[in-house]
């Protein structure tokens, strides 16, 4: 009797001994990171506050002076993200399915279809960017074909996961009645999934919309693309006004997105 | 109207049918009796090769033999199929259910417009007649258990049937509700003069309805004659435990067992 109780009792130290050893090698992991990205660099730390300070004392106040000419790049940047989210949109809905175990017509099309979809999610939408900014010039257009290039990587997943979780029993029942593999999955599956993938793509929509205030700096227009004048000119007070434009924008641009998905549930 | 010869399934090493001629005819209400596992869903899956059996025919009025991709296209449009667990869409509408019923006799392309004036008609006029026609617009996911068994019902009367496969529709549903689903599958069956083959687990609603009950035990039949010869001898025989009744498919609920014990019982 005592036997087991002394026994439990090491067990439970023994655990809690182990428990501590791995968070302390959590912790040392963690901690070589830091050192490494020189966190623990306090001199230049201690530099970093007054040049940060001056910086900050530049940028006010913020100059709002220009604000006429923020309309049409602002209506870029929101054109650029619905437009480079509709093209992910109609390339995630076929690669989507393709990619679904339960809706790929061949395990091969599965697999591919998800590398495609993995090399697409890999390559980051700046560099996509550029690649479209060299491929078809300046301006809105190589923005979009690197948002809706790059978000299919991402959206497609989800589709393809949404798909592979519908309900495989009604599914079958609509293979029973005599419809063709194309008709099941447009008439058994799309109809689960319809809410999910308006989700996904409303969700995405934020996200591109925050990127694509980013696309403008590797010259592919919209507000970025002011942001990036004003940055080489250093007129930080109207950068700040800018920081401050986008902010709205974003925060608009989010409530919108949730108020949307809200109906989708 | 329906014949299969030889008709086998081999699951890996186990056999779930083992190779079975039988023959069904226009009009008649067959019941599947047997416990669980015995081969019932097996059997049922096999008639409109929702699963593929490893050998033997089905043959039907008609088509033939049921051996390319076009003949089992129109043997599925043909043979309404109702499960167990209704198996409907839940997000879409009733009517909406009922026409998917109408897929596999319209092409893809029309599929994708919206449904004809006839079509609607149609399907409307099944959901009447399964008495769920103030429900046509209700999300299907909203209907009571025996609600949606009647939209499946209505699915398959959609398909304008000369067969209909039904596997366990009342093994979710009260007594009183199981008696008013297989009153309108047998209603069904006699107007429309469909050949109807269901699957049961209650012994007594067999002796009800059937005109012909079809025991299968281990996957092989071991009794197939008009209900009023299923004796206590018989119903012995088909439900002592022969083989592998352990060893029981997924989505079986408890009340299987129960009737199991109620027919030993008896
Ligand atoms: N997909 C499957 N894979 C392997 N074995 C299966 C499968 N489906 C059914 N079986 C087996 O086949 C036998 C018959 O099952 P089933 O036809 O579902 O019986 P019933 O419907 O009479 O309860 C059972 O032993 C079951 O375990
Ligand atoms: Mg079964």
């Amino acid at each position: 009797m005592s036997k087991t109780y002394e026994f439990t009792i090491g067990e439970l130290r023994r655990e809690y001994l182990a428990s501590l050893a791995k968070a302390g090698l959590g912790m040392l992991a963690v901690g070589a990171c830091l050192a490494h990205s020189g966190l623990f660099d306090a001199q230049r730390l201690m530099e970093a506050g007054p040049a940060l300070a001056d910086l900050l004392g530049e940028m006010m106040p913020p100059d709002f002076s220009n604000w006429a000419n923020w309309g049409m790049p602002l209506l870029d940047t929101l054109a650029m993200s619905v437009a480079g989210t509709f093209l992910a949109v109609c390339l995630s809905i076929p690669l989507g399915f393709l990619a679904a175990a339960n809706a790929s017509p061949h395990p091969v099309v599965h697999r591919l279809a998800r590398g495609v979809l993995n090399f697409l999610r890999s390559v980051p939408e700046l560099i996509m960017g550029i690649v479209f900014v060299a491929a078809v010039g300046f301006g809105a257009l190589p923005g979009v074909l690197a948002l809706g290039l790059h978000s299919v990587g991402m959206v497609g997943k989800f589709f393809a996961e949404s798909v592979e979780h519908c309900d495989k029993r009604a599914v079958e029942a609509i293979r029973a009645t005599g419809a063709t593999p194309m008709q099941v999955m447009l008439h058994g599956m799309l109809p689960q999934v319809l809410p999910q993938m308006a989700d996904i793509a409303v969700y995405r929509w934020e996200y591109n919309f925050r990127a694509s205030t980013v696309m403008g700096m590797v010259g592919a227009g919209g507000i970025g693309f002011q942001l990036m004048g004003s940055l080489r000119l250093m007129q930080y007070q109207e950068v700040a006004a800018l920081l401050l434009v986008m902010l709205v924008m974003v925060t608009l641009v989010d409530a919108l997105g949730s108020w949307l998905r809200g109906k989708f549930a | 109207m329906l014949t299969i010869q030889g008709l086998t399934k081999i699951y890996q090493a186990h056999t779930a049918l083992y190779p079975t001629d039988l023959t069904f005819e226009a009009s008649r209400f067959s019941v599947l009796l047997g416990p669980s596992g015995a081969g019932k869903s097996t059997l049922l899956r096999c008639l409109n090769q929702l699963t593929v059996p490893t050998g033997g025919t089905v043959e039907i009025e008609g088509i033939g033999s049921i051996d390319t991709a076009s003949k089992r296209h129109a043997l599925r449009c043909m043979t309404g199929f109702v499960f167990q667990q209704h198996q409907l869409i839940f997000r879409q509408t009733a009517l909406a259910n009922v026409l998917n019923g109408r897929l596999g006799c319209t092409p893809l392309w029309r599929s994708l417009l919206p449904w004809s004036r006839k079509d609607v008609t149609d399907a409307l006029g099944c959901l009447e007649r399964v008495g769920l026609l103030d429900f046509a617009l209700t999300r299907a996911g909203r209907l009571s258990g025996g609600q949606q068994q009647r939209v499946g019902i209505a699915r398959a009367l959609a398909q304008k049937p000369r067969i209909i496969l039904a596997d366990e529709p009342v093994a979710s549903l009260d007594p009183a509700k199981s008696e008013e689903i297989l009153e309108l599958l047998l209603k069904i069956c006699r107007e429309d003069g469909i050949c109807t083959v269901v699957s049961l687990h209650q012994v007594d609603l067999a002796r009800k309805f059937a005109d012909r009950v079809i025991a299968l035990k281990d996957g092989r039949v071991v009794f197939d004659a008009p209900p009023n010869e299923l004796s206590e001898s018989a119903l012995k025989e088909i439900y002592t435990s022969g083989g592998d009744v352990s060893s029981q498919p997924e989505e079986e609920t408890g009340e299987n067992e129960l009737a199991v014990l109620e027919a030993k019982a008896a």
